[in-house]
């Protein structure tokens, strides 16, 4: 009986943790689906994409930025965007509409690759 | 004053000691002179009592590279100053260029205005042609299309070429388009089927000279400074008693000597860029104001009919 309980207190309490974990969780996706518009930067500089691979809620606009004293250009391997050459300063932006995985890469210099997981 | 280095030929008869010396010696302002796969080296000074007579070829001819005319930032705000400088080198070469080759990055950001610039100041090269072949930073937005109407009215696909010099075949390559990510440098199948073509009826004895923008070996992938499929297009000279193979991209000189082929990148005369691996990324390098000029350069080279190598011979803007 005893252990009886005992089951029954940690299922409630289980219950009551996943029921507030999901209360939280439907608060952040909410929050995210307001921050759907959002805009997360991609740092160029030293020949390299910071984050190299970052992970977004479909609809997030990202904007790469060059800090490097060299163009660079930011091209989807699978052609689903192409920036122009970006010169220091210079900014290029895509919305990811459709989730999936992205990956990009310099095409004037194309050992750097970065990549976009949209989810 | 000359200072003949101790031999220590390898089978092929390359004077790798000496070789590698004079390496470590470019860009200070000593003279390395490859002749017959010998190395002699000459102290270069502004009196310059060089034995000019001993570096003389059947002809010359000098390579420029990475002009970067655009570029503004605190490794050189003045691109065109310098190349006027290089200018003025070229023009004081003990044995005139019969023609000059520029290695490409023309321009920084490919625009009407920077060719424009460079084509103005060109002008005053005193020699009969200039051959060009295109950088990454000339084939920006338009793949190339700007480029081949200015530069490569008589060239093939991409830009690439060939010509011929009292006897020596000239290769002019492109491999700094549709690159691949994560990838070096490429030629690509179009080019290397023209390649092999166009060698395939040269005699073995016809010393082939190739011209490209990016380094056709592996100096520094983690760098991308290499291309991709160029062991290929070696393997089409083989047959050839004296390969030399003429590079820029790097804004420093490297040399490698691998059997009959002579392997040469020339500084910029821009600005200089880090030694492999030495920095966080091959971008443009600042250095002392002072020291600029001599770490950019001009490269002249030396045929003499019969010697198996050309005598190619680095100079600094400013010896320092």
């Amino acid at each position: 009986m005893k252990s009886y309980i005992r089951t029954v207190a940690v299922c409630a309490v289980l219950l009551g943790v996943v029921a507030s974990a999901a209360m939280i969780r439907g608060v952040s996706i909410a929050r995210a689906a307001e921050n759907k518009n959002a805009s997360v930067t991609v740092t160029v500089d030293n020949f390299s994409f910071t984050p190299k691979e970052i992970t977004v809620a479909a609809g997030t606009t990202i904007t790469w930025v060059n800090h490097d004293d060299v163009p660079h250009t930011v091209v989807s391997t699978d052609k689903k965007f192409r920036s122009k050459a970006l010169d220091t300063d210079d900014q290029f932006s895509f919305t990811f509409t459709d989730a999936g995985t992205y990956a990009y890469f310099c095409s004037v210099h194309p050992i750097m690759t970065g990549k976009i997981i949209v989810k | 004053m000359s200072d003949i280095i101790k031999e220590n030929l390898n089978s092929d008869g390359i004077d790798r000691r000496g070789f590698l010396k004079c390496m470590a010696w470019a860009g200070t302002g000593t003279l390395c002179v490859m002749q017959g796969g010998v190395l002699k080296s000459f102290a270069f000074g502004p009196s310059s009592r060089i034995d000019r007579a001993a570096m003389k070829g059947d002809f010359a001819f000098a390579q420029i590279s990475d002009s970067h005319i655009g570029f503004n930032k605190a490794a050189n705000p003045d691109v065109t100053a310098t190349l006027r400088e290089a200018i003025a080198k070229l023009n004081a070469l003990p044995q005139s260029p019969e023609f000059v080759l520029h290695t490409g990055d023309l321009t920084q950001l490919s625009k009407a205005d920077e060719f424009d610039i460079l084509d103005q100041s060109l002008k005053s090269v005193r020699t009969d042609r200039i051959y060009y072949v295109p950088g990454e930073h000339d084939v920006l937005n338009d793949n190339g299309e700007q480029f081949r109407q200015r530069y490569g009215k008589e060239t093939s696909g991409d830009g690439w070429y060939s010509f011929d010099h009292k006897g020596v075949h000239f290769v002019g390559l492109v491999n700094v388009m549709n690159l691949k990510a994560g990838g070096l440098g490429s030629l690509g199948n179009d080019q290397l089927a023209w390649l092999k073509d166009d060698v395939k009826h040269l005699k073995h004895s016809t010393p082939i000279v190739v011209f490209a923008h990016i380094p056709l070996w592996t100096v520094y992938p983690a760098w991308g400074w290499g291309t991709d499929d160029s062991e290929q297009a070696l393997s089409y000279l083989k047959k050839f008693g004296s390969v030399s193979v003429l590079n820029g991209h790097i804004h420093q000189v490297m040399q490698k000597v691998e059997g009959n082929v002579t392997f040469h990148t020339a500084m910029s005369t821009a600005f200089p860029q880090p030694a492999p691996g030495q920095a966080a990324s091959p971008g443009p390098m600042k250095v002392p104001d002072d020291k600029l000029r001599s770490v950019l350069g001009i490269t002249d080279v030396n045929f003499v009919r019969g010697k198996h190598t050309l005598a190619v011979v680095d100079s600094p803007l400013v010896v320092g």
